[in-house]
């Protein structure tokens, strides 16, 4: 093995050797798949859904990773860090291919770095404060179900890349929907206090739903598992009306901005900078 | 009121993607076996190591201690006949 090439190492089979310390046989979720977009796709429509979707993994992303140095527990700093790191890869791939789509040729840190809060597309859920731990944990619930829901109707999407990406996304939300809804069982089945936690954050949460399901209408799926986990919870699920989908026009709260300042501050202060 | 006081420790043992059995990695704390589990997972698999974790809680392993170590171990240290040394291995026999 030569030091020069730790990572291809790491990413060749090692038949041989049982004893690896590390993991091995590492997956390009893109490998040998067709990046050219097929005749009939909708360029402006797939690129801003890859768009769209690409921004909720990363503001999403950015406030998991707010909890690093501030979670209650190392192994759940860790946890969540790890779900955060899982959607801003999805992110990464989408931007990349919306530069490839929409004629630009923009690289994934031009999305990332490079625009203003009024061209996001996310959806406002995720970039709301994470505020307490009850908080997070149900909106992460929600997000990760939806967004579940989302990629698994665009496994069959005819852009081959977006389906290859959302292939990889459904085995990490199918994780992440668990570990929130393993969670949200606990708080709510919990203590009195986090009992009423989880009940507010679930009031705090369920106005989101119109604006989602806006989006993408996933309403089924995503209530009958949001009512299967409170009702193990034993806390009530609020209901919720349709919302305008104020997100994916670029109409954000108030917390967007300070977000993306603090995510952009240093890509801005070094615009030509490689890592 | 700290958690870490409140949440048992446990053990994780993960077999790698072509390790033949469970091997220990470390500990950590949860609240439940469950919890230990997916703990064990994000702490311990994420650089894609493992296809199967077992976690137990550390005060349910009987374990000797120092003051046995003599007694326990020493005893075998000059009976070298009991290695399997004065056999031809077959070079096709995996595992040994």
């Amino acid at each position: 093995m030569s030091d020069d090439h730790v990572y291809l190492t790491l990413a060749e089979e090692h038949e041989d050797d049982t004893r690896w310390a590390y993991g091995t046989g590492f997956e390009d979720p893109l490998h040998g798949v067709d990046t050219t977009v097929p005749d009939g796709v909708d360029r402006a429509a797939l690129a801003g859904l890859c768009l769209a979707l690409g921004d909720d993994a990363l503001v999403a992303a950015q406030r998991l990773a707010e909890w690093t140095t501030r979670a209650p527990e190392l192994e759940e700093e860790v946890a969540l860090a790890n779900i955060g790191l899982d959607l801003l890869g999805q992110a990464r791939l989408l931007y990349a291919r919306c530069g490839q789509v929409d004629g630009t040729g923009r690289g994934e840190d031009a999305y990332a770095y490079f625009r203003d809060p009024a061209g996001f597309r996310n959806v406002t859920l995720a970039e709301l404060p994470n505020g307490d731990f009850a908080f997070s944990m149900v909106r992460l619930l929600v997000f990760a179900s939806w967004r579940l829901a989302h990629l698994q109707r665009l496994t069959a999407s005819p852009d081959p890349v977006l389906a290859a990406v959302a292939a990889k996304g459904v085995k990490e939300l199918t994780y992440h929907r668990q570990y929130a809804a393993e969670w949200v069982v606990r708080l709510g089945d919990g203590t009195e206090e986090s009992h009423r936690r989880t009940r507010a954050a679930l009031r705090q949460v369920t106005p989101h739903l119109g604006e989602l399901f806006t989006a993408y209408d996933a309403r089924e799926e995503v209530v009958a598992v949001l009512r299967q986990v409170t009702d193990a919870a034993g806390v009530p699920l609020p209901a919720w009306t349709p919302g305008p989908g104020a997100g994916r026009r670029g109409v954000h709260t108030e917390h967007l901005a300070p977000l993306l300042a603090e995510l952009q501050s240093v890509a801005r202060a070094h615009p030509e900078a490689s890592w | 009121m700290t958690a870490e006081r409140d949440w048992p420790l446990y053990e994780v043992f993960v077999r790698g993607k072509r390790g033949l059995n469970h091997v220990h990695v470390g500990s950590l704390h949860a609240a439940d076996d469950r919890m230990a589990l997916t703990h064990a997972r994000d702490l311990y698999t994420r650089r894609n190591e493992g296809v199967s974790i077992w976690v137990v809680r550390s005060a349910h392993i009987a374990a000797s201690t120092r003051d046995e170590k003599d007694p326990f171990f020493d005893p075998s240290a000059d009976k070298v006949y009991r290695h399997p040394t004065f056999y031809d291995i077959p070079d096709d026999v995996p595992h040994i």
